[in-house]
């Protein structure tokens, strides 16, 4: 039987159908975050600025493609009652691995980002990848579903921290090289950014902005992936209904 | 094997640990040094942000914008470290650099050890400080530079571990907080008045800052960081003081 598959297997590409809908799956139809609502504690905590949320999502994004690529070469050796808990070492194995890798390749960001890092390990959508899917499949596509996972995620982060930044502080990528301000009192000044929306002109149309600082608090994370949510529904009706 | 047998689970658990404590434990080993590094370097370029218009590398160029070389260097050259007790007195064998604030913190204030940077630049002396408290969610920190009179501030630079990112945290991310200080006097007649963070604006231009609208509690921390913080100090910069007015004296 096993080796019938085998021969199956061998038969496919390396990346076709199934590994593409794995990988396009989460950014829609299933996405962790607006259809699965898993990861939201971090959701809310790390998108008021982008920076922070593109180095999480990439963190994200490995730990989850790992963990599963791991999980799935041990599946058939992982013994079922501590399973759960082999899994959480997997995981924080490879959280304290990132962590690590921060503070050597960038210590600034690292300090900037410790909590949240830490925090990948308790986020809900990297185990619940492995139990859904890595406990049961061969590691490429688990490593493939795990990354389409991370970047479902990652994307409803960016797109969260991006409206969040933009009216909350009226910056985009503060706190990296390219920081830029884009509207509000302060565009225009140069000792507050290195600014290339002033020289275009555009910071200079917007200076009349008061930042809202709604936007800053966690809740208004919760509005805008609520929002979100909405979008999502009214133009994919197959998510519609299904409880 | 029975997968389900304890002797299974056990020994699967067993192996696994140590594995994983081994890869570990092997790349913090190959890391520790460069990562240690960069926290060093972290950290004197936090000392070096008070000092940012003293450091005499162009105009505008601030510990920021400094190399990480450029930074060892500066403190290599320009900086001497002392540590100080609270009754004034040096302490001999301590590094400032070494000094852990948060440690430090926690003990009775009479055993306490703080750091204190010399900056020296174009003959001029500079005394930094450090001071730490606790802002909305966790602890905040900063540097405060006096000029040498020991009552104008030269600079500051602050940090923290986990204020809100677009409102406590504006206290390291907004330059134009740190730049307030500049100017400000900590002694008013000869009393320690410290510096005011004032909600709503700075009514006193040589003894207030403005705060940050919607960080309150940051900036009531920043107040009462300031003001026991730099009280430890007292001794010290009296002593200093008074030794300088008596070589004055002399000549």
């Amino acid at each position: 039987m096993a080796e019938v598959k085998n021969v199956e297997e061998v038969k496919e590409p390396l990346f076709g159908k199934a590994e593409r809908k794995l990988i396009m799956d989460p950014l829609n139809d299933n996405n962790p975050i607006t259809v699965q609502v898993l990861g939201i504690c971090s959701a809310l905590a790390v998108t008021s600025l982008v920076y922070p949320s593109v180095v999480m999502s990439i963190a994200v994004v490995f730990v989850t493609g790992f963990s599963s690529l791991f999980t799935s070469l041990l599946r058939n050796a992982i013994p079922k009652p501590v399973r759960m808990i082999v899994q959480l070492v997997i995981i924080a194995t490879l959280v304290t691995f990132v962590e690590m890798a921060l503070k050597y390749f960038n210590y600034p960001v690292y300090k900037q980002l410790s909590v949240y890092i830490g925090l990948i390990i308790t986020n809900c959508i990297v185990m619940g990848r492995l139990e859904a899917f890595a406990m049961a499949n061969k590691p490429w596509r688990s490593f493939v579903d795990g990354i389409g996972n991370g970047i479902g995620y990652g994307a409803i982060l960016i797109a969260v921290g991006v409206v969040r930044e933009i009216f909350g502080k009226g910056t985009l990528f503060a706190g990296s090289p390219i920081e830029m301000k884009l509207i509000g009192a302060n565009s225009g000044k140069l000792e507050y950014m290195i600014n290339t929306a002033a020289e275009s002109g555009i910071g200079s149309w917007f200076g009349w902005y008061t930042n809202n600082n709604l936007m800053v608090l966690p809740a208004a994370a919760m509005f805008i992936i609520g929002v979100m949510i909405w979008i999502q529904r009214s133009y994919n009706t197959k998510l519609v209904d299904v409880s | 094997m029975d997968k389900n047998s304890t002797n299974y689970v056990l020994i699967f658990v067993l192996i696994m640990t140590v594995l994983v404590a081994f890869s570990l434990a092997s790349i913090r080993q190959v890391t520790k040094a460069t990562a240690d590094q960069n926290e060093d370097i972290f950290n004197k370029r936090a000392v070096l942000a008070a000092v940012n218009d003293y450091l005499g590398m162009g105009e505008g160029v601030g510990a920021n914008d400094l190399t990480d070389d450029q930074v060892l260097e500066i403190f290599q050259n320009k900086v001497q470290q002392t540590a100080i007790n609270t009754q004034g007195q040096e302490v001999d064998g301590v590094m400032a650099e070494d000094i852990d604030m948060a440690k430090e913190k926690k003990k009775d204030v009479n055993e306490r050890v703080l750091p204190l940077f010399k900056y020296a630049y174009e003959g001029k002396d500079f005394y930094i400080l450090s001071v730490r408290g606790s802002g909305l969610w966790d602890e905040i920190w900063g540097n405060i530079a006096l000029e040498s009179d020991l009552n104008t501030i030269a600079g500051a630079s602050f940090d923290h571990k986990g204020e809100t990112p677009g409102l406590g945290a504006e206290i390291k991310d907004n330059p134009t907080f740190s730049e307030n200080f500049k100017n400000k006097e900590i002694f008013r007649d000869g009393e320690f008045v410290s510096v005011k963070v004032r909600k709503g604006g700075a009514q006193d231009p040589t003894y207030e800052v403005d705060g940050i609208s919607g960080a309150t509690v940051t900036a009531d921390g920043v107040d009462k960081m300031l003001r026991s913080g730099i009280e430890l100090y007292l001794p010290y910069l009296e002593k200093i003081k008074g030794s300088s007015m008596e070589s004055m004296l002399q000549q």
